[in-house]
């Protein structure tokens, strides 16, 4: 129920699935090779996450062949860091007036003025899609700019808030609730359930937030 | 946002036909007229969108979901209705084969009861009821040429997790009713639902990904203990109640998670991921259910007794 090959752990995940320890590697470009391969249009799930990614296959026949096919992409020639990273680097233009950005510059000893800098300053990549439809979690922030969640989070956070969270900044996709820091706001939807494809981001993206003035 | 990604907004369709004025045939139309304690428009779901945080939804039980299409001459993916814990009732507006599978549950036409075959030739007009199951909890009701309810990301499955796709049924509430298709000619006393329901049952699962984190004696212990399924089941997944797993608190970071999936929160007793379960979670998973039987504790109830049997 555990194959273990060089650096990749493969572990068994239900009839269908094998969930992948990704060790020095990023789960996004996990996925990418993953995807990259003829067999992978038989795969219903290609889901990366913090550490890992998840493969779910159409049917629960040729487990083993998969696990094979995993292991050559992973400690294959394809597996090396090469080249520039994946994804394309998108710019959101943010206006920094959140509701939590005076809290959050007290906390941290900044003027507000500083913590958009600061935020706007970074490069952020887009790690994986969790917790709601739509919702990113973005890799990246500054060392400077890191606090822990809200203790209370709030019922029901707007799309376009954008806000931050100990190493990870988000825009909402909108109505779910949300305990990250609020610091500013961006008129770009990223995520449209009525658009195709709905996501404007995909995982491996370069994220750079442009501050607007109000 | 320098991504100028010209697709074209996919414009949903509207949940019922305007009635028709003039001189074209009056549109056929499912009207709900109660909706019972939990009823929801379902199809197959939105698998391959994991990677978005968008879960895969579709019918708890999909084996009895694709049996009901099947007998009124649908594919299998067509929207249809699931039924919790009974109370449902509709009419259509025109006559129509109707399937009934799914939880054993009395039905009747007009208040009169029918017998228990799953494919009933309903008259336009006629109220169908569906009464509280004898044992199980979801039916599905399947008419031909399947209802038209709003489609969200490709599919009309109401996602109770996200809130996704159709409104929860309410009574009142119409449907659409796509161009009526030939039932097939099958012997209807082999179509009995094949979930067996009620009683003690076993379900088989798999081990891992996590289960390398607990003990010998907690792996004993999820294989021996007769679970109960607690009051907090829904869609999105079922919690069992018995001696907890001493698990305490682990960190781990959020991972893929599959239907199925038995994850141990620190509370020690397991929850069972239903057809809405979040794609990603952060508790440990000790073992997942299997295909063939996760579509059982779909069926179940809050007092089952559920037996987790492992498989290699």
């Amino acid at each position: 129920m555990t194959a273990t090959s060089g650096k990749t752990i493969l572990r068994r995940a239900g009839d269908r699935g094998w969930l992948i320890e990704c060790a020095d590697r990023h789960p996004a470009e996990v996925a990418t090779s993953i995807r990259a391969q003829l067999w992978a249009s038989g795969l219903r799930e290609v889901v990366p996450a913090a550490t890992t990614v998840l493969v779910v296959a159409e049917n629960a026949a040729g487990m083993g062949k998969l696990a094979a096919g995993l292991r050559t992409v992973l400690d294959g020639s394809g597996a090396h860091r090469t080249g520039p990273p994946p994804g394309r680097r998108i710019v959101i233009p943010v206006r920094y007036d959140g509701p939590d950005l005076p809290e959050v510059a007290e906390r941290l000893g900044l003027a507000p003025e500083e913590v958009a800098r600061r935020h706007g300053a970074g490069e952020y990549r887009v790690g994986f899609f969790g917790f709601a439809p739509g919702f990113a979690y973005l890799d990246g922030v500054p060392e400077s700019l890191r606090l822990p969640r809200l203790s209370s989070p709030r019922p029901r956070v707007a799309a376009g808030v954008v806000a931050i969270a100990g190493n990870q900044t988000v825009v909402y996709p909108g109505g779910t609730p949300g305990g990250w820091h609020q610091i500013g706001v961006t008129t770009t939807r990223l995520w449209d359930v009525t658009a195709e494809p709905p996501n404007r981001l995909a995982v491996g993206d370069r994220i750079v937030f442009e501050a607007v003035t109000p | 946002m320098t991504v100028t990604s010209a697709a074209p907004g996919r414009r949903t369709r509207p949940r019922h036909r305007p009635p028709g004025p003039g001189t074209g045939p009056r549109p056929a139309v499912l009207t709900v007229v109660q909706a019972g304690p939990a009823a929801s428009v379902q199809d197959l779901g939105r698998p391959g969108m994991a990677h978005l945080g968008v879960p895969a939804s579709g019918p708890a039980d999909r084996r009895s979901f694709r049996l009901a299409n099947r007998l009124a001459g649908n594919p299998e993916d067509t929207p249809a209705l699931e039924a919790t814990l009974g109370g449902l009732a509709i009419t259509l507006s025109t006559s129509r084969h109707v399937a009934v599978t799914g939880a054993p549950a009395p039905l009747t036409v007009d208040g009169v009861p029918v017998d228990g075959a799953p494919r009933l030739w309903l008259r336009a007009g006629s109220v169908l009821a569906i009464g509280r199951p004898w044992a199980g909890c979801r039916a599905y009701l399947a008419v031909s040429g399947g209802i038209e309810a709003e489609r969200v990301l490709g599919s009309a499955s109401r996602d109770s997790l996200t809130g996704l796709g159709p409104d929860q049924v309410r009574a009142g509430a119409e449907y659409g009713l796509g161009p009526v298709r030939p039932v097939p000619a099958i012997p209807l006393e082999l179509a009995f639902s094949v979930v067996p329901h009620g009683g003690p049952a076993t379900v088989r699962f798999r081990w891992g990904p996590r289960h390398e984190l607990f003990g010998a004696a907690d792996r004993h212990r999820l294989t021996t203990t007769p679970w109960r399924v607690s009051a907090q089941c829904d869609r999105v997944g079922a919690r069992l109640t018995g001696p907890p797993l001493a698990i305490g608190s682990v960190d781990l970071p959020s991972e893929g998670t599959v239907r199925g999936a038995i994850q141990v929160p620190p509370s020690g007793e397991p929850i069972v991921f239903l057809a809405d379960h979040p794609v990603t979670g952060g508790y440990p998973v000790i073992g997942v259910v299997t295909d063939a039987d996760i579509d059982l504790v779909g069926q179940t109830l809050p007092g089952d007794e559920l037996r987790l049997a492992p498989v290699h």
